[in-house]
């Protein structure tokens, strides 16, 4: 392989892992802290998407400058609403109870959005790509890139990580989601309100995703469905970086995003593989994953 | 007493088979959920626009028809007792099955057990009527290799010149076939080809920057992609928006259904297909009053003009009221049993919104024109129109009965592409 090829696979590759990261930590952060695999995670990455399509779509004649404020006013939109509501209403009455029961639930609150999604979206293709029309392209060695996707995205996931790393390690309210995240009994004796720490983690994990969705919304077709491949994915990286991970999942993203490019110039046929077989060959030699400790820390 | 209410009724049985029905009723397989809905539902909507404008003129042979659908999306085990329900439960008389090639190898078997007439309304594949000779199944439209033949033949003849050619399409069945009948043939026909790269990204995919970064650094002459519904819209979209487009020569080779959604995204110059000849401004078919009425009614109740999904559903529907017709008439006017319905069906010509079609009796494969043509700016529409249209006549394209496409493409000599296709210019 040549230096050219390894370039350009590192620049879609940084791309790629981007957006993987900013859905997969969002699902780690949630089982770090409540336990709960949140089979919905998908559901909002694809809400995520299709809230910042409509409302780009009815800003973009004021200025389309206003498409990048709305992709994140969609992602907390549907993180805060959208999540709380779900944490709030369907998860609260399940903790502690038998983890199968919450997959079950996660799962039919997965199907019935996917089936809301096309109620209110409906079924053909959306595209809304104003936001990467704004911004230039960019050029290296003779391949032309959008600079949203080899300059934007990497920005905001590599933001998303240091934020969320700061957060939980120098500040107060940090502290509290470690503490009932360590020990949830000790946390309570001593005053945290566990109840909030679960909703406003749950909150976070949400509007991550959605945010991967918003993101990712002017560069692919929103399609019923698009949650599925989402969730599967963010499965393998939050699985082979450890449940529970950020920084581990970030490592991970990045390693899938990478031999994914890589494998498509080498090796095209094996691109759907790639993600999976990492997942399983880290399984197989830690099946704690990559980051993953026997009880020590969980985030 | 009960076994002579039994006797009467068995032997009541043939004459009452005869007498008119309260209504037809038609088990309609199509996507209602999943990706491929994107063909599925416009269909439906188009399935009870046609089912209503039949009953407004009397239904079929005088009797209503009524419509059952059942979701393709549910896909698998699903799907199956889905269909026996419609058969054994609501006991329908015709069933159009389905998109997905898949759905139509595990239904079409069924159907025969079930001794069920079945339109395979849309799905692809060549290989299932190549395989098995079925009595109950037909094929209401054209399969997978006149569909990528036309589209290469198209190519070959506007851009004789090129030397090296690359492929994306979809990573499942439909991608990878339609793919082995277009190199197939190429190889054929233009044998100094280069293919630089096959690329078979997932079914989904939200994302092909790598795709597109190696494509721009290899350069190709030509990009093919058969990828459809929302996978095609990202692709170009992504290709255009890092200038791939203008880079290479694009063959969107069932392209039809994207145009509308990438309204001005695409540039001209991109070639494009349509899965048999179905254009909404279809050059032989555009000043028929029925054919506008038709597209302007879908255009109220969707929104959007047709694509071939929707003509490949009024096909289907043609050809059931075109066998009933057949059979009434063989008949002597009474109302046809079922096996006479699917004898009149084998071998019948029948019109839908374009050229006659002909389910050849041999194995029940629709002959169906082609038209491919190449997109074209226009001010009277928001999105590219297609320019250049060549029509081909189904019969020159299509594997003869008896044979496996494969094979057949194998057997074209160098020169097939240079058979003569009328041209059609956009507005003409």
């Amino acid at each position: 392989m040549d230096s050219t090829i390894a370039i350009l696979a590192i620049l879609d590759g940084l791309s790629y892992a981007a957006l993987v990261f900013l859905v997969s930590v969002g699902l780690s952060l949630i089982f770090g802290v409540l336990r709960v695999v949140n089979v919905a995670h998908g559901s909002l990455y694809a809400y995520g998407a299709y809230m910042a399509a409509t409302i780009s779509l009815l800003v973009a004649p004021i200025s389309p400058w206003l498409t990048f404020p709305a992709l994140l006013i969609a992602a907390l939109i549907i993180g805060v609403f959208v999540g709380g509501l779900l944490e709030t209403f369907l998860l609260r009455p399940v903790y502690g109870r038998e983890e199968v029961l919450q997959l079950l639930i996660t799962f039919a609150v997965f199907m019935i959005m996917d089936n809301l999604q096309r109620l209110i979206w409906g079924v053909q293709p959306i595209f809304a790509a104003e936001p990467v029309r704004l911004l230039p392209n960019v050029s290296l060695l003779g391949v032309t890139y959008t600079s949203y996707q080899v300059i934007l995205l990497p920005l905001v996931a590599l933001g998303t990580l240091i934020g969320l790393r700061y957060f939980l390690r120098h500040t107060l309210s940090g502290a509290v989601i470690l503490a009932v995240t360590e020990d949830r009994e000790a946390a309570t004796a001593i005053g945290i309100n566990a109840r909030n720490v679960f909703l406003i983690t749950f909150i976070i994990g949400a509007t991550l995703a959605a945010l991967g969705g918003a993101l990712a919304s002017p560069t692919t077709s929103l399609v019923p469905g698009m949650g599925t491949d989402m969730i599967v994915l963010s499965f393998a990286v939050a699985a082979t970086a450890g449940l529970g991970q950020i920084e581990g999942a970030a490592v991970t993203a990045l390693m899938i995003g990478l031999a994914r490019a890589f494998v498509i110039y080498i090796q095209p046929e094996l691109e759907v593989l790639v993600p999976y077989l990492i997942m399983v060959i880290v399984l197989l030699v830690r099946p704690m994953g990559l980051f993953g400790v026997n009880k020590v820390r969980k985030i | 007493m009960g076994a002579l209410l039994g006797a009467a009724g068995l032997m009541a049985g043939p004459a009452f088979a005869q007498d008119k029905p309260k209504e037809v009723k038609v088990g309609i397989a199509t996507f209602l959920s999943g990706p491929a809905s994107v063909f599925g539902v416009p269909a439906k909507a188009a399935a009870e626009m046609i089912a209503e404008e039949i009953n407004k003129k009397g239904g079929i042979g005088g009797v209503p028809v009524t419509l059952s659908f059942i979701d393709e999306g549910a896909g698998g085990e699903a799907l199956v007792s889905n269909f026996r329900r419609l058969v054994q439960d609501e006991k329908v008389d015709v069933t159009f099955s389905a998109i997905s090639s898949g759905s139509c190898q595990q239904l079409a078997p069924l159907a025969e057990d079930l001794k069920m007439m079945n339109f395979m309304w849309d799905c692809g594949a060549a290989s299932i009527l190549e395989a098995k000779k079925y009595r109950y199944n037909f094929r209401s439209q054209a399969n997978a290799t006149p569909e990528m033949l036309a589209v290469l033949i198209y190519l070959l003849k506007t851009k004789p010149d090129f030397k090296t050619i690359a492929v994306v399409n979809q990573d499942y069945a439909w991608g990878r076939e339609s793919w082995e009948i277009f190199s197939t043939a190429l190889k054929q026909m233009k044998p100094d080809v280069k293919i630089v790269a096959e690329l078979f990204p997932k079914f989904g995919a939200p994302d092909y920057s790598t795709e597109i970064s190696r494509l721009m650094a290899l350069r190709p002459d030509v990009v093919l992609t058969t990828s459809w519904g929302g996978d095609l819209d990202t692709l170009v979209r992504q290709a255009g928006q890092r200038g791939l487009l203008r880079q290479s020569t694009f063959v969107l080779g069932i392209g039809e259904t994207s145009l509308q959604r990438l309204g001005k995204d695409l540039p001209e110059g991109l070639i494009v297909g349509a899965r048999g000849d179905h254009w909404f401004l279809h050059p032989e078919m555009k000043n028929d009053p029925a054919f506008k009425a038709f597209n302007e009614a879908f255009r109220a109740k969707t929104g959007a003009w047709p694509i071939y999904s929707v003509y490949h559903m009024q096909q289907a529907f043609s050809a059931l009221q075109g066998a009933y017709e057949k059979a009434i008439k063989t008949n002597g006017g009474k109302w046809p049993t079922r096996e006479q319905v699917v004898d009149a069906a084998s071998g019948l010509e029948f019109k839908g919104w374009g050229r006659p079609i002909t389910m050849r009796a041999e194995d029940n494969q629709g002959l169906e024109a082609q038209l491919v043509g190449v997109t074209k700016a226009d001010p009277a529409h928001n999105f590219m129109v297609l320019d250049n249209m060549m029509l081909f006549e189904p019969k020159s394209i299509t594997t003869p009965p008896g044979q496996k496409s494969v094979d057949w493409l194998k057997t074209l000599p160098a020169d097939f592409y240079k058979m003569n296709v009328p041209t059609f210019k956009h507005g003409g």
